[in-house]
C-alpha cells in the first residue's frame, strides 16, 4: 500500500488492527460483499498529485474563466466582503465542527445561529427565524409548502411572475412533484380577488426581477381575508432601507444572504434565510436554536423545537432538511455585526446613487427606453434596449463587462454595488455609446 | 474551552462602527451635498471622512443621486421605504473579531479532536482545499459560458470523476445537501415513471434502518412510504420486501452499507425483483465512503444515487452546512437529470472545488484505501470494546458499527456515556438511531485517525464503563468539564427564547 | 404504575374518552404523558374540524420525540383546550384532567370499540 499525508496508518498499525479484529487481510473486512460486486482493476482517474500540482492545476482552470465587472445581479450581488469575515469563519473550531447536537461543546455555533436569529427578525420584523436554508429560491420553495401546512387542507399557492427566474423555477419543481397547485400570475391582487381559491399562500418579491421596490399596499389583508398567508421574498440587504416584510403585513419572509457580503462564486454556496411570524413557529421548517440555562444557571444555547423535524418526526416532518448553511449564516452574522444600522443605510445610499447615474446616462444615450418610469429602485433595474440586444452584450463583454442581463420580455438590466467606482460606470457608459449597435 | 457569555448585540453602543466603506461612489465633495443627502441620524457626521485632496470633483451632471428617494422621508402608507428602526449591533472591529474567537473557542471541530459520529464521516478536511477556492470567487453566476470555461471543466471532471467512483453515467450538481440530494433524486424517479406515463408508482419502500431523511424527502415528494423489515442480523428482510413490490411501487431507497453499518449482501435480489415490478432503485449515498475503491453502486444496480461531498469527498461540515449533494443516474434516467431544479444557480460550487482538489490529491490509488482503512477501524473498535459495551450483531462492519448501550448499564444511559466522552476530549458517537436498538451508540471513525488516538478513544470508553459501575450518579450529570452543564432543554421547548431581546 | 380511571373509555392509542350528552370529551391516559416524559407541546386541532375515529387529530411533543394523537370517535370538534397551548405541562401533571378535545359524535356506536378501565389496564403497562 501507498503511503499518502491524509492516512496515518503505518504497515505497523495496520498489522496490529488486523490481528485484533482477527483477520488475515484487508480483504477479509470485505468477504460479506459478493464477488460479482467488487470492483476490479483501477478507476479511471488521474493519480494521486503534490500539492503543488494540485494549486498548478486549479490555477490554469481559473486562468481559464474571465472575472468581469460585474454590472448584473438578478438575485447574486457583488457587494464587498470585510475582511475579517473570512478571517473568522476559516477558523477550524467553526469549519470544522458538526452540526451543533452536543450543546456543551458547541455554544459557539449555537450563539451565532441566536443571533443571526434575531438579526433576519430584526431585518424583516418577524418574530422567528430558523438557522437558514440552503438557498433563497429552496426557502422560497419551504415557505410555499409551510404555507400548505399552516393553512392544513388548502392547497393554492399563488406566485408573483416577477419574482425572479430561478425562483419561479424551483417554486415550480416543488409544487410539481409535492401536489401544490402554484398559480404563477401578473396580477396578484385580481388573483386572490377573485376568491375561488383554496388560497394557501401567496408569494410576492420585496424588489422584484426589474429591481422595482414594489408597493405590497392593501395585499395582507386580502390575502388573509382569502384565508391564506402572504410571503414576502426580500434581499436583506436592502431591507435595511425599504418597507420590511413586516411592515406589509406579511406572515413569513424568505430571501438570501448572499446579498449580505458572500461572493458570487458561480451560485453558491450562498445561504437561505426564512422567518415567520410567532403564530406560525410550530411549522417553520428546518433547524432552530433556543435560550435557555443548564443547571448552574449559566445561559445556554440549544437546537430546539426538534420534534418538528426529519429525525423525529421522519415523513411527518415539516421538511425534509436537516443541514443548513451555519458557515454562511456566520459569515452574514458577521457582516452585519460589522455594517451595524449606520453601515447597511451607507451601503444603501452608495448603491443608489451609482445605479441612478448609470440608469439617467444610460437613457442619455439614446440607445433605452425607460419601460418603469418613475418607479422606485435601489441598486438594479431593467430599461428596454432600441438596439441590437446581442451585440449590446458582446460590446459590453469584450470591453470587460457582465452587464446588460436580458429578461424573458426583452428587456436589459442593470446593477450597481458600492464595488463599482465611477470610472467604471462611466466607462460602460462610453462603451455603449462607442459601439454600433 | 472557556464560558464566555456575550452576544454581539451586548457589546454595542451607539457611534461605533466596523465598516470600511467609500465615502461617496460618485466623487462628490463630502459634505457638498449633506445638509439634504439623508435624514439617518449619523450620516451627516459620518466618522468616516475622505481626504479632500484625493478627490477629482469632475463636474457632476448632478441630479441629486446622493440624494437617496428615502431622504424624502414619505411617510404615506405606499411608501415602499422602511420605517421601522433597523435594530443592529454598533460594534468597532477589533470587537468583532475578538467576539467571534471567543465564540469560537467554546466549540470542537474535526481539527480539535476525534468525532466518532456514526452516518456523519467526521473525516479530516484537508487545507488546500480551502486555498484553492478564493480565485473562482469573483464569478457571477449567470456569466456567458465562454467566461467560464475554467468552471466548466470542473463540473467535467467532477462529473467524470463520480461517475468512474459510483458507477453512475452522469450527476447533477445542483442539490446542496444529502437531504436535498434525496428530494431531488426521488424527484428524478417520480419523472421517469411520469415519462412513461406510469402514474400509479406513488410509493417508495424504505427500511425500518433507514435514516430519517429518507421517509422525510420522499414525503416532500409526494410519495407514501412503505416500510420494510430488518431480519435479527440486521439486514433488509427479502421476504418481507415480496409481498410489498407492485403496481403502485416507485422504488426503493436504501443504504449500503445500512445504517447498522452492514453491507446489504442480498441486494442483488432485491435489485433484481425490484426491477422486476417496475421499480428503481435509489442510493443514499451517506455511507458511500467504506465502498470507495471496492464496490460501485451502480454495478449493485442502483438507478439513482446521491453523494454527500462534506462526507465522503472531505469538505468541511461548517456547523452545520454548507454541504452538496449531487446526483447521479444510469443510463435511463440520462434525459431527465436536468428537469428537477432544485436550487438557485449552479449547486454549491465553493464546495464542489474542494472536492475536486480532494479527488486530484488522492488521486485512483489512494481513493480507494481510504474506504477499507475506514472499515479496518471500524471493526477495531467494535472488536476491542464489545466486552463492555452490547454489541447486538456482530458479524464484520463496515465503516460504522451500533452498539446497543454498556453491557452492565447500572442504569447509566446511553446519553450519559456520550456526555461523559466529551469531558475526555472526544465528540460523542451518533446516540439513539437507528431505531432498532433502545440505547443505540453509532460510532464510526474515518480513515483519518490514527491508532494511537482510536486506542486513546477505546481507553476512554472502557474507563466510562469502569466509572458506570462505580459512580453513576456522577454520570448522569456530566459533562463536567465543558463550558456549560446540559442544559434545560425542556423549558427551552415550552416557553421558546429563539432572538434576542434588548433588555 | 400508571393510573386508570374506572368509567373512562380507552383507546389501543392510549385516548381517554368521558361521554358527556353525545359530546366525547378527550385526553391521554396517564400511561402516555408517562412514555413521552415531559410534554412540551399540545399540537391542536380547530374548532369546527371533522375528525374520523382512528384518524389523526393533533400531536404531543416533547424534547426528542413527538406522538401523534388519534380521535378514539368520529365528529365534529366543539372545543379544544387551549390552556394547553401555553401550559403543556398539565398533560404531565394530571393526564386525567388536561382534556384536549370535545367532539360531538356522529356515530355513537363507535363507543363500543373502545376498552373499558380493566381491559385498558392489561395493556397500558
Amino acid at each position: 500500500m501507498s503511503n499518502f499525508s491524509y492516512f496515518p496508518h503505518t504497515k505497523e498499525d495496520i498489522r496490529t488492527m488486523l490481528e485484533r479484529i482477527g483477520v488475515q487481510s484487508m480483504d477479509e473486512l470485505y468477504s460479506d460483499v459478493p464477488a460479482e460486486f467488487v470492483h476490479k482493476g483501477e478507476y479511471d482517474l488521474p493519480s494521486a498529485k503534490s500539492e503543488e500540482e494540485v494549486r498548478a492545476w486549479f490555477k490554469d482552470l481559473a486562468a481559464k474563466d474571465t472575472e468581469l465587472k460585474v454590472f448584473v445581479g438578478a438575485g447574486a450581488y457583488d457587494h464587498y466582503t470585510p475582511s475579517v469575515i473570512p478571517y473568522i469563519t476559516s477558523r477550524s473550531e467553526f469549519l470544522t465542527a458538526y452540526t451543533p447536537y452536543q450543546c456543551e461543546i458547541s455554544q459557539g455555533t449555537l450563539r451565532y445561529i441566536f443571533e443571526w436569529q434575531t438579526m433576519i427578525c430584526n431585518l424583516t420584523g418577524m418574530d422567528v427565524a430558523n438557522a437558514s436554508m440552503y438557498d433563497g429560491p429552496t426557502a422560497a420553495a419551504e415557505a410555499m409548502r409551510m404555507c400548505v401546512a399552516c393553512t392544513r387542507k388548502r392547497n393554492t399557492v399563488v406566485a408573483s411572475d416577477r419574482l425572479l427566474p430561478n425562483v419561479l423555477a424551483v417554486l415550480r419543481t416543488y409544487a410539481k412533484y409535492s401536489g401544490i397547485n402554484l398559480v404563477v400570475t401578473d396580477d396578484v391582487y385580481e388573483a386572490v380577488g377573485e376568491g375561488t381559491l383554496d388560497l394557501a399562500g401567496v408569494i410576492v418579491p420585496s424588489i422584484n426581477r426589474f429591481g422595482i421596490i414594489e408597493s405590497h399596499l392593501g395585499l395582507a389583508d386580502m390575502v388573509h381575508e382569502a384565508g391564506g398567508l402572504l410571503v414576502e421574498y426580500c434581499d436583506p440587504s436592502a431591507l435595511a432601507v425599504v418597507k420590511s416584510p413586516a411592515e406589509w403585513g406579511a406572515d413569513i419572509a424568505v430571501g438570501d444572504g448572499q446579498s449580505l457580503g458572500i461572493p458570487l462564486c458561480y451560485g453558491g454556496p450562498y445561504v437561505g434565510f426564512m422567518a415567520c411570524r410567532n403564530e406560525w413557529m410550530r411549522k417553520l421548517p428546518g433547524r432552530i436554536v433556543g435560550q435557555t440555562a443548564d443547571a448552574e444557571g449559566r445561559r445556554a444555547f440549544v437546537l430546539t423545537l426538534q420534534a418538528r423535524e426529519q429525525h423525529i418526526r421522519r415523513e411527518k416532518a415539516t421538511s425534509n432538511i436537516c443541514s443548513n448553511e451555519s458557515l454562511l449564516a456566520l459569515w452574514c452574522t458577521v457582516y452585519l455585526s460589522l455594517m451595524g444600522p449606520e453601515g447597511m443605510r451607507k451601503l444603501n445610499e452608495l448603491c443608489y446613487a451609482g445605479s441612478h447615474y448609470l440608469h439617467d446616462a444610460l437613457l442619455a444615450t439614446g440607445k433605452f427606453e425607460d419601460p418603469f418610469e418613475g418607479r422606485e429602485f435601489l441598486k438594479e433595474f431593467a430599461l428596454k434596449p432600441l438596439c441590437d440586444v446581442k451585440k449590446l452584450q458582446q460590446a459590453l463583454l469584450d470591453a470587460g463587462f457582465f452587464a446588460a442581463l436580458q429578461t424573458e420580455e426583452g428587456y436589459v438590466t442593470f446593477c450597481v454595488t458600492e464595488r463599482r467606482t465611477k470610472e467604471e460606470i462611466d466607462n460602460l457608459v462610453n462603451v455603449i455609446k462607442e459601439a454600433a449597435l | 474551552m472557556k464560558y464566555y457569555d456575550k452576544l454581539i448585540f451586548e457589546l454595542s453602543k451607539p457611534g461605533r462602527i466596523g465598516y470600511s466603506l467609500p465615502s461617496c461612489l460618485l466623487g462628490c465633495q463630502p459634505g457638498r451635498e449633506s445638509e439634504d443627502s439623508s435624514n439617518f441620524a449619523g450620516s451627516q457626521n459620518s466618522p468616516i471622512s475622505s481626504d479632500p485632496t484625493t478627490d477629482v470633483v469632475p463636474p457632476l451632471p448632478c441630479r441629486g443621486w446622493h440624494v437617496p428617494a428615502w431622504a424624502a422621508a414619505s411617510t404615506s402608507a405606499g411608501s415602499v421605504w422602511r420605517e421601522a428602526p433597523l435594530d443592529l449591533p454598533e460594534v468597532s472591529e477589533p470587537d468583532v473579531v475578538r467576539h467571534y474567537t471567543n465564540l469560537s473557542q467554546m466549540n470542537f471541530g474535526v481539527d480539535t479532536g476525534f468525532y466518532p459520529l456514526g452516518s456523519c464521516t467526521m473525516k479530516y478536511n484537508p487545507k488546500i482545499n480551502e486555498e484553492i477556492v478564493g480565485q473562482f470567487n469573483g464569478i457571477h453566476p449567470l456569466q456567458p459560458k465562454e467566461t467560464t470555461k475554467g468552471i466548466q471543466a470542473v463540473y467535467d471532471f467532477m462529473d467524470k470523476a463520480l461517475a468512474e467512483i459510483t458507477g453512475m453515467k452522469h450527476f447533477t450538481f445542483l442539490p446542496c445537501a444529502g437531504a436535498h440530494g434525496e428530494l431531488t433524486g426521488l424527484m428524478l424517479m417520480r419523472e421517469y415513471h411520469m415519462s412513461r406515463g406510469d402514474l400509479a408508482r406513488t410509493k417508495v419502500i424504505v427500511p425500518d434502518s433507514a435514516h430519517g431523511t429518507n421517509p422525510a424527502s420522499a414525503a416532500v415528494c409526494g410519495l407514501d412510504i412503505v416500510v420494510v423489515k430488518s431480519k435479527e442480523n440486521g439486514l433488509v428482510d427479502v421476504e418481507d420486501l415480496k409481498p410489498l413490490l407492485g403496481p403502485d411501487i416507485a422504488g426503493i431507497m436504501m443504504t449500503n452499507p445500512n445504517t447498522l453499518g452492514l453491507f446489504e449482501r442480498d441486494i442483488k435480489e432485491i435489485a433484481e425483483l425490484v426491477h422486476e415490478c417496475g421499480g428503481l432503485l435509489y442510493y443514499d449515498g451517506a455511507n458511500m465512503n467504506p465502498l470507495m475503491g471496492v464496490v460501485r453502486p451502480g454495478d449493485m444496480g442502483f438507478d439513482i444515487m446521491h453523494l454527500n461531498l462534506h462526507k465522503t469527498f472531505s469538505t468541511p461540515h461548517g456547523g452545520g452546512g454548507p454541504g452538496s449533494g449531487p446526483v447521479g443516474v444510469a443510463d435511463k434516467l440520462v434525459p431527465l437529470l436536468d428537469i428537477p431544479r432544485t436550487s438557485g444557480f449552479h449547486g454549491n460550487f465553493g464546495i464542489i472545488l474542494r472536492a475536486c482538489a480532494y479527488i486530484l490529491a488522492l488521486g485512483r490509488e489512494n481513493l480507494k484505501m481510504a474506504g477499507p482503512l475506514a472499515t479496518l477501524s471500524a471493526n477495531y473498535i467494535k472488536e476491542s470494546l464489545k466486552d463492555c459495551y452490547k454489541l447486538p450483531i456482530p458479524t464484520v462492519c463496515k465503516h460504522e458499527f451500533v452498539f446497543d448501550g454498556l453491557a452492565e448499564p447500572n442504569g447509566v444511559s446511553t446519553l450519559d456515556v456520550a456526555k461523559r466522552l466529551l469531558d475526555y476530549g472526544f465528540h460523542a458517537p451518533t446516540i439513539y438511531f437507528p431505531l432498532l436498538f433502545h440505547q443505540a451508540i453509532m460510532i464510526e471513525p474515518t480513515e483519518t485517525e490514527s491508532l494511537e488516538t482510536i486506542d486513546a478513544f477505546i481507553e476512554v470508553m472502557r474507563v466510562i464503563a469502569r466509572e458506570a459501575a462505580e459512580d453513576s450518579e456522577m454520570l448522569h450529570t456530566a459533562p463536567h468539564n465543558t463550558p456549560i452543564g446540559r442544559p434545560d432543554e425542556t423549558t427551552a421547548a415550552r416557553q421558546p427564547v429563539l432572538k434576542y431581546i434588548r433588555s | 404504575m400508571s393510573k386508570v380511571i374506572e368509567g373512562l373509555l380507552y383507546s389501543e392509542s392510549h385516548e381517554w374518552v368521558k361521554v358527556e350528552d353525545g359530546i366525547a370529551v378527550i385526553g391521554v391516559s396517564d400511561f402516555a404523558q408517562a412514555e413521552m416524559g415531559d410534554i412540551t407541546y399540545v399540537d391542536l386541532p380547530s374548532e369546527g374540524d371533522e375528525v374520523e375515529a382512528g384518524e389523526e387529530f393533533g400531536a404531543l411533543e416533547s424534547v426528542k420525540a413527538s406522538s401523534e394523537l388519534y380521535s378514539p370517535v368520529s365528529g365534529t370538534v366543539v372545543e379544544v383546550n387551549s390552556e394547553l397551548e401555553a401550559a403543556p405541562e398539565k398533560v404531565n401533571e394530571d393526564a386525567y384532567a388536561a382534556w384536549i378535545i370535545k367532539v360531538r359524535m356522529s356515530d355513537e356506536s363507535e363507543l363500543s370499540a373502545l376498552m373499558d378501565a380493566a381491559a385498558y389496564s392489561a395493556i397500558a403497562k
